[in-house]
């Protein structure tokens, strides 16, 4: 029975395992989107178009998402491109390659607040970093590493790099090494061969590997809070959004905000990945395995 | 990088790997090879011998343990491969999936600064050379497993190599297309006359290919001679074994004069040529399957009787199981139709019976 049903091409009923991910799905995530859209176009009072007015006229809106960039773009871009020659150098299995991994990882376990935590103790003002540069004469000034711009900016590249370092080393060891020998006998040191072989094989991770890393960091909250000056130059958009809920008890709003949010993400990743075009999107290996 | 040379000298090269346990190995021991110019070199053995091992070493890909590799006077083995200037072809191909064959082909001579409209007709040339012309703006993906080959070997001699290393290179190909492209590659070392070391565990390949053979077994070189020579004169057991002598028989010594041996069995006599000095009553001899016929009645010397075990029929002639009284099983290429069971003698000329001395003592 079962055989003559897998020969015909009709329903696979393996294909109803996919219910309850669709159900979650539906449910968890297609549902509060269509509910927040639909809420956002119901104001308190105005026009349908009212939240989205006041989000883009007032003062202490619409500049988030300024500041959010600022914060997000430049901690993706370093946490990509940092990763990048530190995968590309421990594509090679080595006795190091275990420690470094692990080393590099441990920060993708703690959460954001435990980060946060101990920042404040390491970076603040009396902290063991000011301690240590003041014991040790290198600099005597004024450490201010917190509650400001750079102690989020250095949150989300503590947050953020071994994620990215994980997915980069995960794309270049699935580069057949094979390629770069081959490029070596043709002619190519070791630079020609990152430039020629590796990159254009990595473009394609590299953007997804940009898009993931954006978006995480483009919804910072808790470190912005922490880390950083909520009132002023770390007032993300999720801020915005979290003031507009639970302090002005204005969901319609909040939900807007959360709108523009998710396309301002939209925007940028669509903009990335139509980067993407440009590379190479096949197989990484040079023939027959 | 040299164009051409007149020898290149591998002396004592070693190379060392840490095995398990911290036991150190040696996966290639003392090779010491010259390779003149011009010359087709195949390295032959089986899987785990040494000659992939050697090939990454003369290519630059792994480091030496000790020894060294010269080009003429200049020393190369301290240089990195993209310095050394060889052409590679590797087993699996390592074409750059996001290079058309075209960019593939014309990867080397970018490497060397060539400028575009110079680099053109080169790989033109290289693209003809491997009957792929019409194909340069596919990827290799596109084309199938003996294309992508010949893609291979036009992208390792277009910046003509003064030597061409390749790597079992056929043995991803199905039968028919490893004939031709075997062919192809007889055909091309001819046109340009470039040194060639190729690596291969199929004798077949490195008797119509090489002008000289390197067999090799556990790392240590065990013969370096014309394809004749290592065909019709093995130096030791193991290369008779490797270059299809399937019967080896253990068998006690009677006699010895003139070079000749008789040898024993309770159910065999045999006369053989001596190929090495003998050291005890034991020796092994070697006999090549075709060399053996069926004969019907036991005339003259050199005849051992048995029952038919086995026929694997194979077109032109089968091969036939003989197994003898006390069960030694010999290996026969008969001509004539021969059934299973029968009660057969076979025969063998005593000049076609390699002795070694024993492998057991």
């Amino acid at each position: 029975m079962l055989s003559a049903q897998a020969r015909t091409p009709g329903f696979d009923r393996a294909l109803l395992l996919v219910v309850p991910a669709a159900l979650f799905m539906l449910l968890l995530f297609i549902y509060p989107f269509v509910y927040g859209l639909v809420l956002s176009f119901e104001p308190k009072e105005g026009g349908w178009l009212a939240n989205y007015h006041k989000f883009f006229t007032t003062g202490n809106l619409w500049p988030t998402i300024g500041t959010t960039l600022k914060l997000a773009l430049p901690a993706t871009l370093i946490n990509v491109f940092v990763a990048l020659p530190i995968a590309y150098k421990m594509r090679v299995k080595s006795r190091w390659q275990r420690w470094m991994t692990t080393l590099l990882v441990v920060p993708i376990t703690l959460g954001t607040v435990l980060i946060a935590e101990g920042m404040l103790t390491y970076f603040g003002p009396r902290g063991w970093l000011a301690q240590f540069l003041q014991l040790t004469h290198l600099y005597g000034g004024a450490i201010r590493l917190t509650h400001n711009y750079w102690g989020v900016l250095i949150s989300l590249v503590i947050s953020g790099f071994p994620f990215a370092f994980l997915l980069i080393l995960s794309y270049i060891t699935g580069i057949d090494p094979v390629l770069a020998r081959a490029a070596s006998t043709l002619g190519a040191d070791p630079k020609a061969q990152f430039r020629h072989i590796y990159l254009p094989l990595l473009g394609p991770g590299l953007a997804m590997c940009f898009c993931l890393a954006f978006v995480q960091a483009f919804s910072v909250f808790p470190s912005a809070v922490l880390l950083g000056a909520p009132a002023g130059p770390t007032r993300v958009i999720s801020i915005a959004a979290y003031e507009a809920a639970f302090e002005q008890y204005d969901y319609s709003l909040a939900s807007a905000i959360a709108m523009i949010m998710g396309a301002v993400q939209l925007v940028i990743v669509a903009f990335v990945l139509s980067l993407r075009g440009w590379f190479y999107k096949g197989p990484v290996t040079g023939g027959k395995g | 990088m040299k164009h051409d040379f007149n020898e290149l000298r591998l002396d004592r090269v070693t190379r060392r790997f840490a095995g398990a346990g911290g036991h150190a190995f040696n996966a290639l021991n003392d090779l010491t090879l010259t390779v003149r110019r011009g010359e087709f070199i195949a390295l032959l053995g089986p899987s785990g011998c040494g000659k992939s091992t050697a090939l990454n070493c003369i290519a630059g890909l792994m480091p030496l343990s000790s020894g060294t590799i010269r080009l003429d006077d200049t020393r190369i083995d301290t240089l990195p491969p993209e310095r050394r200037g060889f052409g590679m072809v590797f087993q699996n191909y390592a074409l750059f999936p996001h290079m058309s064959v075209g960019k593939n082909i014309g990867f080397g001579l970018r490497m060397r600064g060539m400028a575009q409209s110079d680099a053109a007709p080169r790989v033109a040339h290289a693209l003809r050379l491997v009957q792929l012309t019409g194909q340069e703006h596919k990827l290799p993906g596109q084309l199938s497993g003996g294309q992508q080959q010949r893609v291979a070997i036009a992208r390792a001699i277009v910046i003509e190599p003064p030597l061409i290393l390749m790597d079992e290179p056929l043995s991803n190909l199905d039968a028919k297309l490893r004939l031709e492209t075997r062919s192809e590659i007889r055909r091309i070392h001819r046109e340009l006359g470039r040194a060639t070391i190729y690596v291969t565990h199929d004798q077949d390949e490195a008797l119509s290919l090489a002008d000289r053979i390197v067999v090799m077994k556990d790392g240590v070189v065990q013969q370096i001679g014309t394809p004749e020579e290592v065909y019709a004169q093995p130096a030791n057991i193991h290369v008779a074994r490797f270059m299809g002598y399937r019967n080896v028989i253990e068998l006690a010594v009677t006699g010895e004069r003139d070079g000749h041996v008789t040898l024993e069995a309770s159910d065999m006599k045999l006369t053989g040529v001596r190929k090495l000095p003998l050291d005890g009553k034991r020796a092994a001899v070697a006999i090549r399957p075709e060399e053996i016929t069926i004969a019907t009645e036991p005339a003259a010397t050199n005849v051992i009787g048995g029952r038919v075990d086995n026929v694997e029929y194979g077109g032109r002639d089968s091969l036939v199981e003989v197994v003898t009284a006390t069960g030694t099983r010999l290996h026969v290429r008969a001509g004539g139709k021969v059934s299973t069971g029968a009660n057969v003698f076979v025969h063998v000329p005593p000049e076609r019976v390699l002795v070694y001395p024993s492998e057991m003592q």
